[in-house]
């Protein structure tokens, strides 16, 4: 009987201890951050990395989102003849969820993954133990500059995303669709808010932290050499991408009640 | 100086530092010998603080640095260089700029500065023209070299070497060793190197330690060394198999 219990709460016990771990981490990194030196230079190139880089990929996701969004829609209300709503639905859809959670993920794809290779291969090739040997603090170094570029260039990249986004819904639906322009418009203005898009903001600045994190520690923590890292980096991945996926869910219930 | 008191150390139960005991000879070429997988990396960890031991003390001229914390030992470890098995060189950056780490984390100096250091330790470990490329570019014992270079780019008062000449070619191995010997000559620096290269140990060693059952179980000069009536520090010379005791098997 107790064998049972204790194989069915190790799952959990590992979870807490994980958790644990990331939470510690984090706690570091937002430590080193106000202590010197501080490395803005280390810090401009991983936003260089995590936003300019991402950009084409977030411009394409973007674009084709608002394109499908708003072909579906206007099926939908063409039923009822409120086609006059697509553009509000999708601009709302688009600020409020599909911006910032479609743009994580794709970004957690791009950039996450590569922290997560990247600080796994710096960790079994000891470039981690040579950085503590030269005094040199890891998670200041290397840790620290990517959650801040994280959180900045979420928001940064959701921005292009949500208006490219509004552009191409707004390319089908007005183009080829033929939906009156004005009334497409003049529905986003009176419908949709500025917080719809300041909340989608928070929410993809809280998005960059934990695909930043959960990268960072899943390549901090690699084990066992060039099997290890590829499996940290796949792992970044899918548990960084769920975790987006259940606190947009929570985010979204205090953000837009 | 560096002394190590009754060090143990534990790897999911299975011990591999058993109350070791070790006095490193200052300004001296010390090197520990045992075979692969007895937990020499692990000591010369321990030695840089990157492990901390299970019990025991290890005293960094007179300060025991299992009971600092880590800020202090962040001040402690700029007496130390290190030099590891693979280089573990930054491979994001240039040979240049690897050198230049160190100096440019501590040292406040001008770029200019900072550069004639680089030019200067990478012509101290036998290069030149090296500074512009990547570490990808070189080969293992170039590697080496410069992982030397940016060892000893703050001029520290310990170098640690963890197998300097593992996976090189015999002339790259006579080549390191070489540049062992000079750069304590040139520096007067406390050395520890990890080796299983009998000959190359014998060659260049002031003080030779074999660690063996996470002990330390001969040591002394070279010459001492070689004559050991220890059967276990014989096999390890003569390069027979060690027989376990049945206790250990």
């Amino acid at each position: 009987m107790i064998r049972i219990f204790e194989s069915a709460g190790r799952p959990f016990v590992a979870f807490v201890e994980e958790f644990g771990r990331i939470l510690l981490l984090l706690i570091s990194a937002t430590a080193w951050l106000f202590r010197p030196p501080f490395r803005f230079r280390v810090v401009l190139k991983q936003m260089e990395f995590v936003g300019v880089k991402s950009i084409t990929v977030v411009l394409i996701t973007g674009a084709f989102t608002g394109m499908v969004l708003a072909l579906q829609t206007y099926h939908g209300f063409r039923m009822f003849g409120g086609e006059g709503l697509v553009g509000s639905t999708l601009t709302l859809a688009i600020t409020r969820e599909l911006g910032p959670v479609f743009t994580a993920l794709m970004v957690t794809g791009r950039a996450g993954s590569a922290m997560a290779a990247e600080i796994g291969t710096m960790k079994v090739t000891e470039q981690i133990d040579a950085l503590y040997t030269m005094s040199v603090s890891p998670v200041q170094f290397l840790i620290m500059p990517r959650i801040v570029a994280g959180i900045l260039m979420l928001p940064v990249l959701t921005v292009i995303s949500d208006f490219i986004g509004i552009v191409g819904g707004y390319f089908v639906g007005v183009k080829l669709l033929n939906i009156n322009s004005g009334i497409f418009m003049a529905r986003i203005v009176e419908i949709v808010d500025l917080d719809d898009i300041f909340n989608g903001l928070i929410k993809s600045a809280c998005f960059g932290l934990i695909l930043a994190l959960v990268g960072c520690y899943k390549g901090f923590y690699t084990t066992g050499g060039a099997e290890g890292v590829g499996k940290a980096t796949t792992q970044s991945v899918v548990y960084a991408s769920v975790a987006i996926l259940i606190s947009d869910y929570f985010l979204t219930s205090v953000m837009f009640r | 100086m560096i002394k190590l008191v009754k060090v143990s150390k534990s790897f999911k139960g299975q011990k591999v530092l058993d109350n070791l005991d070790l006095i490193v000879e200052p300004e001296k070429i010390n090197i520990i010998i045992g075979r692969s997988g007895s937990g020499k990396s692990v000591l010369l960890k321990h030695i840089i603080g990157l492990i901390r031991p299970d019990s025991g003390q290890i005293f960094v001229d007179g300060i025991d640095i299992t009971k600092i914390n880590e800020k202090t030992f962040n001040e402690m470890r700029k007496k130390f260089g290190m030099l590891f098995q693979e280089a573990a060189l930054f491979d994001s950056m240039t040979v240049g700029e690897n050198v230049a780490f160190p100096i440019k984390e501590h040292r406040h100096l001008s770029q200019k500065k900072v550069d004639e250091i680089v030019n200067e330790k990478l012509i101290q470990v036998g290069l030149t023209n090296v500074a512009h490329k990547m570490p990808s570019e070189l080969s293992g014992g170039m590697k080496k070299r410069v992982g030397l270079a940016r060892a000893i780019a703050l001029d520290p008062e310990i170098i640690l070497f963890d197998e300097p000449t593992t996976g090189l070619d015999p002339i790259m191995c006579s080549a390191i060793n070489n540049l062992i010997v000079q750069t304590q000559e040139h520096t007067k620096a406390t050395c520890i190197v990890i080796s299983h290269d009998i000959e190359s140990t014998f060659k260049i060693a002031h003080k030779v330690a074999m660690l063996y059952h996470g002990k330390i179980i001969e040591e002394g000069i070279p010459g001492e060394v070689k004559v050991s009536g220890n059967p276990v520090v014989r096999q390890f010379i003569e390069g027979r198999q060690i027989e376990q005791s049945p206790k250990q098997k």
